[in-house]
């Protein structure tokens, strides 16, 4: 029987790992480190973990050739992405690779990084229940079912085009309630523009912890769901019809579309 | 040489055409004018002739040899006469001016008796033609012109006591003058001389012309324009040609001159692209370097504020160790985000107020430094589309270089902003305008406001007349005289040629009337309404350079200048002018943003004086 771990940070900047190690142990969580890649795949064979936490760029293996090799292997433990170099197109592939749950740039502070930790953890324990309940294995396990032809950007936030061009966005029930539900939406005005992968709004739980929302498509903000703003428990109650959070012109949806998932 | 240079074709070919003319009419002339003085000698030999025939006529008669002799050798003593013969039918000479010739026998087949002896029964009458010879009795001698008159016999002749003359004869004897052609020739030598002399200076004098006025009008302009687009293709971009003329060599050179501007334009933007891009890799790899350390700092210091709880002064510390090193981070990202160049969050928004907002910023640091911020803001200003983070950013960028640049105390920056126009309407003059048959329409004789105006012909039904309009491009202070109000059945002419100068199939967009079209070489058709109260115009080619209305924004200061030889290079990143003091992107920073506003940034600068930034956003629809 392997030993089952909460955490194993990979960076090849050992101050990262040491940092890393030592706020995620005061919080009491079991963490292992490693300076690359392989050597992450050393440890993954010899334990288990709960959560993996890697950085993208890496000599030898990048981040995301080392998602491409857990997926080799079987290994289904959620990775989150991090990353110096934060570009949207870093952003964007962290969060739709498979395997990778999340992203964090450097640099954060502990609390970024345990809200972080926490969420995807809890996103990770939900997808195993949903895998136990034998349901498909993905972002689409959800308690409220997700329409169809709805477009999602990882397990974080969905995209709707409508025939006149325009597109509603809101966040997904997976990343409400691995948040831990939501007390308040600090949302975008309207006239804003978007970026596809840079945060679009920032979700505080009751427990006091802000997430950033990941925005699903480019484009210019043309309505902001006031009713979601002022009863947020509109969003986890009914997070893809009446909880939208934006109603936005697109501005490049044909490449956008590509990253995003039914 | 001749391969190499256009003027001197042009010249060479002018010149051979020239010549060839002139030589042609010379060759002609002289031809001409050889024929006429013959003829005239000849006609005044005839005279002669006859005179001196009927002048011995009554001594024949009477058989007076005497006198005949007499006067034969009188006349032919003359200067003007070579000498005089007269021969009988037999050629016998039995007068002569020469008494040694008098009795010989002339040889019946020699040239001159031949013309009338040759067929059996001789000639009797003769033309004046055949009368005349012109020889040379030896080949250096001068030529002589020989005429001969016949002596007919008359009934005087056969009736006369003498009875010398059977009735029968028809001829009795000839006439024989002989004169000298040595004054002749030389009048005609001296003709010919003064043709070929008028002929040479004409030739040289035209050539002179010609070679002058094509240097002057091609070769010159030719040369400058070879000469700018060597500097052009050299890379001196800043090379103009002069424009000095209106005609086409000086459009070309207008449009040369333009084009260079264009490209100037366009190679700055790809020189600041090229930078931004490199600037892009080197931001890449600074960010991913300092984040590292960074996440260390911040996470380590944010993880010991969690746990310094009641331990007030480490708190307060670890407080600025975090929000210190937060504030790197946001450094970093904007770096990373300039670099990127994302898009700017564009809405409307009072430049006023950003620059009131830019101000706030940067007041301690002026007052600091005693640096008195001077502002002359229009309040009527039109709102403007862009992002006003970036546009602050601009400004307070701006404020500091200013301020950097101040060194004693009496300090002063100005800001100042105003609504500009930089509409073509009513600054572009319209200085030659085409009917369809090329005929210029603007009459110099009638002006608006000192400008030549641009004529037209009306014609409505029956009623017709000339209208003037002005032709500064968008004014609608026309000379109308009188004319009707527009409705379909009013048309526009050339007053030249009465071409038409309807635009066809057209109608005004504002007000549906019909519009009048005219060219103007090189820039396009002009169009425009005259209908009362509407004043629609377009001039595609002008109005699509020009963008209506900007805010102009002006940020002076009384520092020490700019030296000229670092302007060029200012808003390219790494460009400095504080030496240790600053990393030069603040105004690559700057030029960026109002690029991607579609703005323009520009500077003026004197070393001493102070610099003054100018800086035009359109107002967009």
């Amino acid at each position: 029987m392997k030993q089952i771990r909460d955490i194993l940070v990979i960076d090849d900047e050992p101050m990262v790992t040491q940092v890393v190690v030592k706020v995620c142990s005061a919080e009491g969580m079991t963490i292992s480190s490693a300076n690359h890649a392989f050597d992450a795949l050393r440890c993954l064979e010899e334990g288990e973990f709960r959560l993996i936490l890697c950085d993208i760029m890496m000599p030898e293996l990048s981040g995301f050739q080392f998602l491409g090799e857990l997926s080799k292997r079987g290994i289904h433990t959620p990775v989150i992405m991090m990353t110096g170099y934060s570009t949207v197109e870093n952003a964007v592939k962290s969060l739709t690779s498979t395997g990778a749950v999340d992203y964090i740039p450097k640099p954060f502070t502990a609390d970024e990084l345990l809200t972080v930790i926490q969420r995807s953890l809890r996103c990770g324990a939900l997808l195993e229940k949903a895998e136990s309940a034998s349901l498909p294995r993905s972002g689409a396990m959800s308690y409220v079912p997700c329409p169809t032809d709805y477009r999602r950007l990882g397990y974080v936030s969905w995209a709707l085009m409508d025939d006149k061009g325009t597109a509603k966005i809101g966040v997904s029930d997976l990343f409400v309630r691995a948040a831990g539900g939501v007390s308040r939406f600090e949302l975008s005005l309207p006239g804003e523009d978007l970026l596809q992968g840079i945060p679009c709004a920032e979700m505080t739980s009751p427990d006091g912890s802000k997430h950033n929302i990941m925005c699903p498509l480019s484009g210019r903000i043309l309505e902001v769901n006031t009713e979601a703003q002022q009863t947020p428990a509109l969003v986890e109650k009914d997070p893809y019809f009446r909880g939208w959070l934006y109603r936005i012109l697109p501005s490049n949806p044909a490449s956008d579309l590509q990253w995003l998932s039914l | 040489m001749l391969n190499s240079k256009i003027s001197l074709k042009l010249t060479f070919g002018v010149v051979l055409t020239i010549l060839l003319v002139i030589g042609i009419f010379a060759y002609f002339n002289i031809q001409s004018e050889n024929r006429s003085l013959l003829t005239e000698v000849v006609r005044h030999a005839n005279q002669l002739s006859d005179h001196l025939k009927a002048d011995m006529g009554y001594d024949m008669l009477h058989h007076d040899r005497g006198r005949i002799r007499d006067g034969i050798m009188r006349m032919g003593g003359q200067e003007a006469l070579d000498g005089i013969r007269v021969f009988n039918k037999s050629g016998e000479v039995i007068y002569s001016s020469e008494p040694a010739e008098v009795g010989k026998m002339v040889d019946m087949n020699a040239e001159t008796c031949f013309r009338c002896h040759s067929a059996s029964d001789p000639l009797v009458h003769l033309d004046m033609e055949q009368r005349t010879r012109i020889y040379r009795p030896t080949p250096d001698s001068a030529r002589l012109l020989d005429i001969i008159n016949p002596i007919y016999n008359e009934p005087s002749c056969w009736t006369a006591d003498c009875h010398a003359h059977p009735e029968k004869q028809n001829v009795l004897g000839v006439l024989d003058i002989t004169m000298p052609l040595s004054e002749v020739d030389r009048n005609i030598r001296r003709s010919q001389i003064a043709v070929v002399v008028l002929a040479i200076s004409a030739i040289v004098i035209l050539s002179l012309i010609v070679g002058f006025l094509v240097r002057w009008w091609i070769g010159r302009p030719v040369q400058d324009l070879l000469r700018a687009t060597q500097q052009v293709a050299g890379g001196n971009l800043a090379h103009r040609v002069e424009v000095k003329r209106e005609d086409e060599l000086g459009m070309l050179a207008m449009s040369f001159n333009s084009m260079t501007d264009k490209l100037a334009e366009a190679r700055l933007q790809l020189f600041q692209s090229d930078k931004l891009a490199s600037l892009g890799r080197l931001a890449a790899g600074v960010a991913h370097e300092i984040n590292n350390p960074l996440t260390a700092v911040l996470t380590n210091s944010s993880y010991l504020l969690k746990r310094s709880q009641g331990q007030p002064e480490t708190r307060d510390d670890l407080q600025v160790i975090v929000s210190e090193t937060i504030r790197c981070r946001e450094i970093v990202k904007s770096l990373l985000d300039f670099a990127r160049q994302t898009v700017p969050k564009k809405r409307k928004a009072d430049i006023n107020q950003i620059i009131g907002l830019a101000a706030k910023v940067v007041e301690n640091q002026l007052s600091m430094r005693a640096v008195e911020l001077l502002m002359e803001l229009d309040p009527t200003l039109p709102m403007v589309t862009v992002d006003a983070n970036q546009m602050q950013q601009v400004f307070i960028n701006l404020m500091v270089n200013a301020a950097d640049a101040i060194s004693d105390n009496k300090g002063i920056i100005k800001v100042t902003s105003k609504p500009i126009s930089l509409s073509p309407a009513g600054v572009l003059q319209i200085k030659r305008a085409l009917c369809r048959k090329r005929h210029d329409l603007v009459d110099r004789k009638v002006q608006i406001d000192g400008k030549p105006a641009i004529s037209m012909r009306y014609r409505k039904k029956k009623q017709t007349g000339l209208i003037h309009l002005n032709p500064m491009y968008g004014s609608n202070e026309h000379q109308l005289n009188g004319m009707p109000d527009i409705d379909a059945e009013i048309e526009f002419m050339c007053p030249d040629c009465s071409a038409s100068l309807m635009a066809e199939g057209e109608l005004c967009p504002v007000c549906g009337s019909p519009i009048y079209a005219f060219e103007v070489p090189l820039k396009g058709l002009v169009q425009g309404c005259l209908k009362k109260g509407c004043g629609w115009h377009r001039w595609e080619q002008v109005d699509s350079a020009w963008n209506d209305e900007y805010v102009e924004i002006n940020v002076i200061d009384n520092g020490c200048g700019i030296p000229s030889s670092q302007l060029a290079t200012l808003f390219e990143p790494f460009t400095t002018t504080k030496g240790q003091k600053g990393v030069g992107l603040g105004l690559a920073v700057t030029w960026g943003i109002v690029d991607n506003h579609n703005g323009t940034i520009s500077v003026e600068s004197e070393v001493g004086v102070g610099t003054t930034f100018i800086i035009r956003i359109p107002v967009g629809p």
